[in-house]
């Protein structure tokens, strides 16, 4: 089975310097022919590589800008997140309008349909069969777990995220206004790419109500550019926009699920390795008492997803400053109510669920005796190769290599300390373990290299 | 496949690195997740028995492709009466162990839930042996 990775390198770029191996968490990337390669089975699309590459080769594939104009209704769906990378004299009106202008007849914030998944994900937490129960918001976290964590699939909360849910209800909206179906096109602004991976291939659903995806980042600078070019002299646009509850403008932050659960014993957890290592306990059955946990493979959550332009901590701080304007609004009852949004709560809540998530097991062999086998013959390399997990095989660490050597056709000579030995006993030549380094690290390193000393 | 482990006694805060271990192993195996879950479960209670009530021991898995035999062998004060041990509630867990979180009677009783087949033999003033299987497909 194929899924779509938005996260590439860009071979032409890439030098293959193993910064991006030795961070990926499934272990999902190889140095061969002097460039990196990530295995599709084992990517999650969490981003670890793009912040790691040095030489900007990774990339996050996304539509071009100009799908937008193939539909007559062009509706931007923008998570609060991007109004975020702002400073605060650039008013929201500000923004809305010069979306409107380069092309988005409408502007809806992803957080609008929030008190409605809160609500479904509130019924299912109260339900509580399986504990701990997971949030399904992050998509890095739900693919982290299908890859890495096959038997937790059942604890993922088995509702649409926000974006999904906003993307039907102005979907919905449009066709009620009298837009045909087709000529809708709704663009979701993403802070990741682990969210253009759950667009193109959804999980638990056939297919997303998002068409396309534009990079947050692309985006900020379409804006921003405007904004330079209008300098003070610009007219703002009021667009009819439903206002945003204090609630959901911090969803997509730290603590901003967990503040919300109606369980009694939950936790919020945000970055890659702070996950795993709570998710490892999880699955060892060492964790009791723990009825919702949130996590969020980005530190900060969304504000830390790699196609963001501002610094994590201020974007949090904005957003926390505009949830505490919007309080102030709620208090003295001044916000306007998201009534449209309110109307359609019972449909939305009717088409909320997604099918179950399936397990995208890395096993080493479907057929257990012939894992059994592989295993030993992994075992038994182990021991031979030094753990020091130089990664100068191009793999991530010896135990990689050993699998590589089992399952993938490399050899035990790709090890720079066997090739060592084998030189000292005579059993390879210099050049020939140069060779082996050549087809690993690419010949113009090595020869270059070479040639140089 | 053979695989081998250390307990040491009162160690808590190393509970579980066996089955955590095994876990990672069945996992690479392709073994069901609701199989390994019950691997987990039961090896997890029998190791924090032999690091509560022993003087600790080894902990040991043999796996084929039909089954996972494990064994906790523990050098401790054995059990006197393993018919009473074998019901929910019934422990001999010191205050100490309890104030932890542990020793609720629950060890063996939990044990024999998760298990295809389970066999407990236990000399006073020598140690016990916990035998347990699970069929993995």
């Amino acid at each position: 089975m194929a899924f779509f990775h938005a996260l590439q390198i860009n071979e032409n770029v890439c030098e293959g310097c193993s910064h991006c191996m030795r961070v990926c968490p499934t272990q999902a990337i190889r140095v061969r022919d002097g460039k990196a390669h990530i295995n599709e089975d084992r990517c999650i699309d969490c981003g670890n590589c793009f912040i790691a590459c040095p030489h900007k080769a990774v990339f996050v594939k996304q539509d071009d800008f100009e799908e937008i104009f193939k539909y007559a209704c062009r509706v931007a769906l923008v998570p609060a997140v991007f109004l975020g990378q702002f400073k605060d004299e650039i008013s929201v009106s500000r923004i809305y309008s010069i979306l409107n202008e380069i092309g988005f007849q409408h502007v809806i914030e992803t957080e609008i349909t929030t008190p409605i998944y809160t609500e479904a994900k509130n019924r299912l937490e109260r339900e509580g069969n399986t504990k701990p129960l997971i949030s399904s918001f992050c998509p890095a976290i739900v693919r982290l777990i299908q890859v890495k964590f096959p038997g937790l699939v059942d604890n993922i909360i088995p509702v649409k995220a926000p974006l999904d849910i906003t993307a039907m209800y102005i979907r919905r909206k449009l066709v009620k206004d009298g837009w045909p179906e087709d000529q809708i096109g709704v663009f979701y602004v993403t802070p990741c790419a682990a969210k253009i991976a759950a667009v193109k291939s959804p999980v638990g659903e056939e297919k997303s109500s998002v068409d396309g995806v534009i990079n947050m980042d692309s985006l900020y600078n379409r804006v921003y550019k405007k904004i330079k070019e209008q300098g003070h002299d610009y007219k703002e646009v009021k667009l009819p926009i439903a206002q945003l509850t204090s609630d959901s403008i911090l969803t997509s932050l730290t603590n901003g699920e967990r503040r919300l659960s109606v369980s009694e014993h939950s936790l919020s957890i945000d970055g890659m390795d702070n996950c795993i290592e709570f998710l490892e306990k999880v699955e060892n059955e060492e964790i009791e008492d723990v009825d919702f946990l949130e996590l969020r493979a980005c530190d900060q959550s969304c504000p830390g997803g790699i196609l963001t332009y501002n610094n994590r901590f201020l974007t949090c701080e904005r957003m926390f400053n505009r949830a505490r304007y919007v309080a102030g609004k709620e208090r003295r009852g001044e916000l306007t109510r998201a009534d449209e949004v309110e109307a359609e709560r019972e449909y939305l809540l009717n088409n909320i669920a997604v099918g179950p998530v399936e397990a995208r097991s890395i096993s080493l062999d479907p057929d257990i005796s012939k894992a059994l086998e592989k295993m030993n013959k992994i075992k038994e390399l182990e021991r031979q190769l030094p753990q020091i997990d130089c990664g100068i095989c191009g793999a991530p660490s010896c135990d990689a290599l050993a699998e590589d050597i089992v399952c993938r056709g490399c050899k035990l000579s790709d090890c720079i300390f066997i090739q060592r030995n084998m030189e000292a006993r005579k059993d390879m030549k210099v050049e020939e373990s140069l060779e082996i380094m050549e087809t690993i690290w690419g010949d113009e390193k090595i020869k270059n290299f070479v040639k140089n000393k | 496949m053979h695989l081998e482990y250390t307990v040491i006694e009162g160690d808590f805060i190393n509970a579980g690195s066996a089955s955590s271990s095994i876990k990672k192993t069945l996992k690479q195996l392709n073994v069901n997740p609701s199989i390994v879950k019950r691997v987990v479960v039961a090896l997890y209670e029998a190791e924090v028995n032999a690091i509560a009530h022993a003087y600790g021991g080894v902990v040991t898995a043999d796996i084929d492709a039909g089954k996972i035999l494990l064994r906790v062998i523990d050098k401790g004060p054995g059990i006197p009466d393993i018919d009473w041990a074998m019901q929910e509630g019934h422990s001999t867990a010191s205050p100490e162990v309890r104030n932890m979180g542990f020793g609720a009677g629950m060890g063996l009783p939990n044990i024999k839930k998760n298990v295809d087949r389970l066999n407990v033999q236990s000399t006073v003033g020598v140690g016990t042996t916990v035998e347990m299987e699970v069929n993995l497909s």
